[in-house]
This record gives C-alpha cells, sequence and structure tokens, in this order.
C-alpha cells in the first residue's frame, strides 16, 4: 500500500473512532430492545420460558397467546417507540428546540378533541376514535403551520404559534371533560393516557407499513436534515432546499405521531424524551435519528412491560408509565450532568 | 380587542411614547374593567351603582351583592392576574426563554399532584384542604426543581418539563383507578374564579401581595441579569442570590394563584409577551405592565366566563386561553418571536 | 474585466424597509472584492442576495446569465460558498465533523463518506490553519480558532466563489491579517473572492476591487489606489481624513484628522 493510502486509511480510522460511541450505544440499545422484546413475549397471565418463546417464533411450536396476544404487542411496543422517537427527533432538528415535539404543534391536543367527540357525540367505537383522532390532529397542526409558515419559517414562531393553539384546544378539550358524565370522562381520560392494551395484528399492518415508509423517507433526508443545524443561511448555501426539507420534516413527523395515536391513543414523552436521551447517550451533534428511535423503542416497550407488572392483573395504559419513567431518566440525567459541572 | 389596540397604538407612536404615560393607560383600563366585572353578571349593577356600593353602601340587594360576592371575586381575579403575570415575567427574564411560563418550574404540576393525592385520601375534600394541599404540592415541586436545575437556565426548564411529566403520569394513573378522586380533581384542574371567594384567602392573598413587591424590589438587579452573568456580576449585582430570590418568588406567585384558582396556565405567558415591545428591555417596566395587563385579562376573562352562555358558567382559565391564543398568535405574526 | 456574478438593477427589502433601490454590481472574476461603508449601509443584505438568502423584490442577480433563484440547491452550493457573520454551530460538534458539514453540496444519498471526501476535508482545514484542532469540540474553542474553522468548513464546499460577511471581526489583528493573507492567497490560486470588510486600510491592502456602499447605494467602485481619496471618505464615512501611502505596501492608508473635540 502506497504510503498515501496508509495516510487516508489512518484518516477514516480515526473518523470512524468518533463515532464508536455511537456504534456502541446503539448496539447496546438494540440489545437492549430485543431483550425487553423477549421478556414481553414471555411475560402475561402465564409466564412463558424464554425457549418456548423463541420455538413459537421459529415456528416449531404453535401457541395462539404468544403469536397472536403478546406479539403483537410487543412488535407494536417497539415499532410505535421508534416512530415516536424519529418524530421528536425531527421536531426538535426542525425547531432547533430540546422542548420541540410533536405535540408542539397540537397534534396531541387536537387528537385528543376528536376523540372527545367521538366518545361524546358519536358512539366511541375504536374505528370512529381512531378516525376521529387522526382527523383532530391533522386539523390542529395544520392550522398551526399555516398560522406560522408564510412569509418565511421560524423555528421558534412554530413553537410559539404551537403554544397559542395548544393552550386553545387544551382548554376546550378539559371544558367538554367537564361538561360531560363521569363515565365517558374517565373512558376518554383513559384513551387520552395512550395504551397498547389490546391491539391485535388486524389493527397494525396498515400503521406499520405507514411508519415504515415515513421512517425511510426521514433516514434519506436525514443528512440535509441535520445540516440545517448550521442555521438558515449556511442551510441554504451549502445546498439545502429549506422549505420543502421542513415540508416533509413535518410530514414526517406529524405522520408518525399520528399514525401512532390512531391505534394507541396519544403516548406522551416518548417523543420528548427519546431524542435527548439518544443525543446524551450517543454524545453526537445535533439530534441523531438513529440512537432516538432505538432509545424510544426501549422506553415504550419498558414501559408496557412495567404498566402490565406494576398493578396486574389490572393494566394500566402505557402512557401513565412512559411519562412517569420518561421524566425520571431525563432527571437523572441532569442530576449526574450538575454533579459533573 | 384591547390590547392588540393599544399594542398597536405604541408601536406606531414608536420609543419616544412616554411608559409612564402608558402606564396610566393601563390603570384606567384595569379601572374600566374592574367597575365592569363587578357590574356584570347575572344579576346585572349598572355602574352607578356599583360605585355607590363602593363608598356609599346601603345594604340594598345591589349593594350586597356587589361588597359580598362581586367585589372579592374582582379582587381575587387582580391578584391572581398580576401574581400569574409578574411570574411569568420573572421566569422568562431569568430563564432568558421568551417560552416560559410559572409552569416550567412544576408548580402547577405539582400542585395537581397534591390535589390529586389529597383527594385520594380523602383530605382534600374542602376548599380549604384543597388550597392547603396545592400551596405544598407546588412549594415541593418548586424546591425540587430549583435543587437541580438551578446552575443554568435550560437545565432548569428541561427538569421542570421532566418533573411535570412525572407528577402528571403518577397522578394521572391515581385518577384512573380512582373515579371519586378523578371526579374532585377535574373540577378542581380547570381554573375558575367562580366560587373561590369564599375560602379563607387571606393568607395566599397576602403572599401574593408582599411577593409582587419583592418583584418589584428584585427587578434592578435583574436588569443587571438579563444583560448576562458576566456584565451583571461587574455591574454588582449578586447573581446567585438575585436568582435565588427570583426563583422563591415565582414560585410563592404561581403557587398561590394556583392554590386559590387553580391551574389558569396562559396568563404567565402571553402577557410578558404582550407587554415586552413596551417595556423595551427593561424588567422593571417589564413587571409593571405586567402587574396592570394581567389583571385586565383575568378580569375580561372572567367577565366573558359570566355571560359568554346563558346557561351556567364557562370556567375562567378557558376564557383566558381563547383571549390570550389569538392575541398571541396575533402578536407572534405580527412582530416575529423576537426573545428577551 | 469579466464577471459571472452580477446583480442588476436589485431592490432589496428586509420586510418594510427597503435597503436598496436598483443597485446594480459586477463581481470581477478571480479577484478579491472588497465591500466597505458604514454600519447598515446595505453591505451585508448585498451579499447576502447574491447567495440567495434574500429574493430581490425587482431585478436580478445572475451567475452565469442564469438567475441564482433558478438553480437546482446544490448546483448552486457548488458554485458560490458563503460565510455568515455569526454561523451557529450544533451542540457537542467536533471541529472535523463541522468542516465536513461543508460537502454537503457534493454528497448525494448513495455517497458513502470516501477518502476523496476525506481529502476535501484535510486540504480545507490545513488551509484554514486548524488542522491541529481535528479533533476538539467546536464550543471550547476561542473566537479566532472559531473563526478559522468557520473559514475552513467554507473552503471545504470548493466553491470557485467565496463569500464572506465581516470575516474578521472577533479575531485580533495578527489573526485579522493572517485571515486576510489567506483569502488573497485563494485569489492566487484562481478564486473569486467577496468580503465585507470593516477595515478601510485592510481592503484598500488586500483587494483589488474595492466597493464603498452607502445608504444602499454603490458610491464608487474600483481599484483602491484609484478611488480612495479624502473626497470619498467624506462621502461615505462622513470622515475628514487625510490619505497617505501605506509605509509596507503603497497601497492607500486612511488617517483620520477628527480629534476628540
Amino acid at each position: 500500500m502506497s504510503a498515501a493510502g496508509v495516510r487516508v486509511a489512518a484518516r477514516v480510522a480515526v473518523g470512524l473512532r468518533a463515532e464508536r460511541r455511537t456504534v456502541l450505544v446503539c448496539s447496546v440499545l438494540v440489545a437492549l430492545m430485543l431483550g425487553l422484546g423477549l421478556l414481553g413475549l414471555c411475560y402475561g397471565a402465564s409466564w412463558a420460558s424464554p425457549g418456548k418463546v423463541l420455538a413459537v417464533l421459529a415456528g416449531s411450536e404453535h401457541s395462539v397467546v404468544i403469536r397472536d396476544w403478546r406479539l403483537p404487542r410487543v412488535t407494536a411496543g417497539l415499532v410505535f417507540g421508534a416512530a415516536l422517537g424519529v418524530s421528536g427527533a425531527v421536531f426538535q432538528n426542525l425547531t432547533r428546540n430540546p422542548l420541540g415535539s410533536p405535540d408542539v404543534i397540537g397534534l396531541d391536543a387536537g387528537a385528543y378533541t376528536g376523540a372527545l367527540v367521538a366518545l361524546t357525540v358519536l358512539s366511541g367505537t375504536s374505528a370512529q376514535l381512531a378516525g376521529a383522532s387522526v382527523l383532530g390532529g391533522l386539523l390542529v397542526s395544520a392550522v398551526v403551520y399555516l398560522l406560522s409558515a408564510d412569509r418565511g419559517f421560524s423555528g421558534l414562531r412554530l413553537v410559539v404559534i404551537g403554544i397559542a393553539v395548544n393552550a386553545m384546544v387544551t382548554a376546550l378539550n378539559s371544558w367538554i371533560v367537564l361538561r360531560a358524565e363521569l363515565e365517558v370522562a374517565i373512558a376518554a381520560v383513559g384513551w387520552s393516557a395512550g395504551s397498547l392494551n389490546g391491539v391485535d395484528w388486524a389493527d397494525l399492518w396498515v400503521p406499520f407499513w405507514v411508519i415504515g415508509v415515513l421512517l425511510a423517507l426521514a433516514a434519506v433526508r436525514s443528512r440535509a436534515m441535520h445540516q440545517t443545524l448550521l442555521g438558515d443561511a449556511l442551510a441554504v448555501t451549502t445546498g439545502v432546499s429549506l422549505n420543502r426539507l421542513r415540508l416533509l420534516m413535518v410530514l414526517v413527523g406529524v405522520g408518525c405521531t399520528a399514525t401512532v395515536t390512531a391505534v394507541a391513543g396519544p403516548i406522551a414523552f416518548i417523543a420528548l424524551a427519546a431524542p435527548q436521551i439518544g443525543r446524551r447517550l450517543a454524545g453526537a451533534p445535533g439530534i441523531p435519528l438513529l440512537p432516538a428511535a432505538l432509545a424510544g423503542a426501549v422506553l415504550l416497550q419498558g414501559a408496557d412491560l412495567i404498566a402490565q407488572m406494576l398493578l396486574a392483573p389490572v393494566a394500566l395504559p402505557v402512557g401513565v408509565v412512559s411519562t412517569a419513567i420518561g421524566g425520571c431518566y431525563l432527571i437523572w440525567l441532569l442530576t449526574k450532568e450538575v454533579g459533573r459541572a | 380587542m384591547t390590547v392588540a389596540d393599544r399594542v398597536a397604538e405604541v408601536t406606531r407612536g414608536g420609543r419616544e411614547t412616554p411608559r409612564v404615560a402608558l402606564l396610566l393607560g393601563g390603570l384606567v383600563l384595569l379601572a374600566v374593567t374592574a367597575v365592569l366585572s363587578v357590574g356584570v353578571g347575572a344579576h346585572a349593577v349598572p355602574p352607578t351603582e356599583v360605585v355607590r356600593a363602593l363608598f356609599d353602601p346601603r345594604g340594598t340587594d345591589d349593594h350586597v351583592i356587589v361588597r359580598d360576592v362581586r367585589l372579592p371575586r374582582a379582587l381575587l381575579a387582580v391578584a391572581v392576574g398580576a401574581a400569574l403575570a409578574a411570574a411569568g415575567a420573572l421566569i422568562q427574564t431569568l430563564a432568558r426563554n421568551p417560552l416560559a411560563e410559572p409552569g416550567v418550574l412544576g408548580v402547577t404540576a405539582g400542585a395537581g399532584f397534591a390535589v390529586t393525592v389529597g383527594s385520594a385520601l380523602g383530605l382534600a375534600g374542602a376548599q380549604t384542604g384543597q388550597l392547603v394541599f396545592a400551596v405544598a404540592g407546588s412549594v415541593l415541586a418548586a424546591l425540587l426543581v430549583m435543587a437541580v436545575g438551578r446552575r443554568s437556565p435550560l437545565r432548569l426548564v428541561l427538569t421542570g418539563v421532566a418533573l411535570t411529566a412525572v407528577l402528571n403520569g403518577i397522578a394521572l394513573g391515581l385518577r384512573l383507578m380512582l373515579p371519586d378522586t378523578f371526579d374532585a380533581y377535574r373540577f378542581w384542574s380547570v381554573g375558575t374564579l367562580a366560587g373561590r371567594e369564599q375560602a379563607p384567602l387571606a393568607v395566599p392573598l397576602t403572599a401574593i401581595v408582599l411577593s409582587l413587591a419583592g418583584a418589584l424590589l428584585l427587578s434592578r438587579p435583574l436588569n443587571a441579569l438579563a444583560l448576562g452573568e458576566s456584565v451583571a456580576q461587574t455591574l454588582g449585582a449578586g447573581v446567585a442570590r438575585t436568582r435565588t430570590a427570583a426563583l422563591v418568588l415565582i414560585t410563592v406567585l404561581s403557587g398561590a394563584a394556583t392554590a386559590v384558582a387553580g391551574p389558569i396556565l396562559f396568563v404567565g405567558l402571553i402577557v410578558p409577551h404582550l407587554v415586552r415591545r413596551i417595556a423595551a428591555g427593561s424588567v422593571p417596566w417589564l413587571l409593571l405592565y405586567s402587574m396592570v395587563l394581567g389583571p385586565v385579562l383575568l378580569l375580561a376573562a372572567d367577565i366573558g366566563s359570566r355571560v359568554l352562555l346563558p346557561t351556567g358558567e364557562v370556567p375562567v382559565a378557558i376564557v383566558t386561553a381563547f383571549l390570550g391564543g389569538p392575541a398571541l398568535i396575533w402578536a407572534v405574526r405580527r412582530y416575529g418571536a423576537g426573545s428577551l | 474585466m469579466s464577471a459571472r456574478l452580477t446583480a442588476r438593477e436589485i431592490t432589496l427589502r428586509y420586510g418594510d424597509r427597503v435597503v436598496s433601490t436598483r443597485l446594480s454590481l459586477d463581481v470581477p472574476d478571480g479577484a478579491f472584492t472588497a465591500v466597505v461603508g458604514p454600519n447598515a449601509c446595505g453591505k451585508s443584505t448585498l451579499l447576502r442576495a447574491f447567495v440567495r438568502l434574500l429574493r430581490p423584490d425587482d431585478g436580478r442577480v445572475e451567475l452565469d446569465g442564469r438567475e441564482v433563484g433558478g438553480y437546482p440547491s446544490k448546483a448552486l452550493a457548488k458554485q458560490l460558498g458563503f460565510l455568515p457573520q455569526d454561523p451557529v454551530s450544533p451542540d457537542d460538534i467536533k471541529v472535523r465533523q463541522l468542516v465536513a458539514r461543508g460537502r454537503f453540496p457534493h454528497q448525494s444519498l448513495l455517497t458513502v463518506w470516501s477518502a476523496g471526501e476525506e481529502d476535501a476535508v484535510e486540504e480545507a482545514m490545513d488551509a484554514a490553519g486548524v488542522s491541529g484542532l481535528a479533533g476538539r469540540p467546536v464550543r471550547e474553542l476561542s473566537g479566532g480558532q472559531r473563526q478559522r474553522v468557520w473559514i475552513a468548513m467554507v473552503l471545504a464546499q470548493r466553491t470557485p466563489y467565496l463569500l464572506l460577511d465581516e470575516p474578521t471581526s472577533f479575531l485580533d489583528i495578527t489573526h485579522q491579517y493572517q485571515l486576510l493573507a489567506l483569502l488573497a492567497r485563494l485569489r492566487d490560486q484562481g478564486r473569486t473572492v467577496v468580503a465585507v470588510l470593516h477595515d478601510i486600510n485592510q481592503a484598500c491592502r488586500f483587494a483589488d476591487h474595492l466597493v464603498a456602499m452607502r445608504d444602499g447605494r454603490v458610491v464608487a467602485e474600483g481599484k483602491p489606489a484609484d478611488i480612495v481619496d479624502a473626497a470619498l471618505m467624506k462621502d461615505v464615512f462622513d470622515l475628514p481624513s487625510v490619505i497617505v501611502p501605506d509605509p509596507v505596501t503603497g497601497t492607500p492608508m486612511v488617517v483620520p484628522t477628527l480629534q476628540g473635540e
């Protein structure tokens, strides 16, 4: 090998070393994800040994409970978690704000309004809940986006207008809850916590496809997305078509969250916490997508397990747990940093 | 839309418009809304009667309603509005973040959590019980957030968000399992002034008044702090001391307001936003304007809450959101999301 | 003098404020052009219009006869490199990673990080003198080091044009001269350099072509030795001065006669 070749190889090696931590962190997260997934398949009203679970997965044994009850739930936990993590990362990159998440543009609040209407005015079947919540969420986010999008774009303006619209929609929601019958109100609040209880394969095929396409889009555009962290001016002069990219980012973020919400209700906090957790673990610049997705999957699947175990046999909505542990984790990370500083 | 008109007028006038005159204008506006608020309701009292009831009470039905029901409620609105707006101005200055509102210290979530736990234990049935639990919860939550996040503004905000999430998550879980607690909570959780004037208010109101005075005293060091820590240091402002004092004031102001009226989320965010352009970077003016406009917003919302529906009252927190939301959107679209 | 990059009668506006009306300017190929003028005279605005960050209300900004707004994003980014006044760096980014961001227009979806890319980054860091900092977090650098890292990022873009908005602010005097010398070297290698500069004497010393602006208009342009005189300084900066030859280079040197009265 020539001297120049050696030098290049050495440089590439240096470049790789800088990313070694990211690779390591991602591998650990994947392992954790698989472990939690396996645990989710084993755990239930009756414990199944990991060996049996693997046999069922390989097709050499048959179990309706594992294949048709537990597997869809576990898969949903992982895929939805990843979707929420990516959606949060996309929004935090877009708004350049660690508090950016799809709820910022009113998605969750709007979805809740839709669900409330489905429950109080319509009969509240699960199809109505899914349809109305997606519709409500998309409608409110479209309003926020349109209000903030004219005459150039500013992440901060999007956030502020999102907060304003959110506050109004939330006020409307709490008023509907206030006026509703207690039963209906409890059902609505239960939905709004977000839950994976009782999902089955029939509910999942379409959402999985949608999420798959959106995640692929996000992956393809991730380099341009990270380029925008240099500021609008440099992003444009290094060749990013900002307006198109932004629209796409909003579509991916909103699409992922809306899809998850339609099936499971608004599962709070994963979109907010997973990107920050992933970023801090990986020590990478900006908010990388892969660690965010993996952290989201681990977080949601872990939360769902805890939600099933905590007060068994009562199954808590996973949103209650995801919110609580996501928050704890963030506090813990921050305390660690305070100790180090 | 009075707020919008005022802001527009000020910006037309440019910087020369004397800020004192504007403050006086604001006070007049406050007086007018206050009188209106005392007069309007299921039983309307004409403004002349209102004034007479205040200065020359005769014991007629009108006068009794004004003095025993409407006046305390209006005072409550003024105190709560001023407290929330001032707390918002303080936290936005301190966090150097125009999006901060008192809730980021975990105050609201702490109060909500404590009220949930209180009613789950059967101790927060009456208003007094709720009030005590709400105060305790908000103060504890804020102390925790400050302990973890006091080093940097960003960390403070993140800690507050995280703690808010934890408390909301646990409280929601509790409420979902205990329908009675849920029922009590849903009525507390939408901030309102209706009927709250009957609770023992002397202590929280005194706390609010003292803290407002404290905030004004603190506004000069805060002015220095707004220029950044090192500049503040060289100007002789004790950075750590100022910051701690401001955090304590924010906690007391928003904690007391939340305790007496329930969560009213929007005042602390929107009011400092609307007056920031007039205050033009001066923290004392920002606080003064906030203390005047906050009550105006809450009084107006409270009037709205009584007249909007023929069938009953709309909680004031909801009206506030629908008054403040459009105002905020308008301001952001007109002037950009300018920072402090 | 030929010019591939030109502004033709452009009207520029920020919100409601009109900055320039019917302004025309040719950027001479292969030269170092310095734009000078008092604060808020529209220098930066003009630069932003050249790199299509600001679309003119009227008139055209053209590169090779084609409106810059009509180029595909990456195609234009391979021609015009720009360094804004206050670029923001992502949290926790390291010097090498930041410089590598300048390669964006040369990468497509399927581009894997290659030795060629690596060379462009190394070369840019060498030229800007930041190779020794490659592994350091940008946030920990001094203002001068950081500015050179940003220059390296723009160099990694490998564009024939470099437009820089006040690249010497925040630098100490040595670093200012080193940076200007670097720009002059780049010009010698065939690139076209346009820089908004604050210091008129530095502009006279390093630039081939000087553009003096005031109130959104070009007051004078040409070789510094041809256009800089006391009258121009009065016109542009309202500054009474005498012009003497720079003792080192012989280029015009402005010495203000204003004293502390």
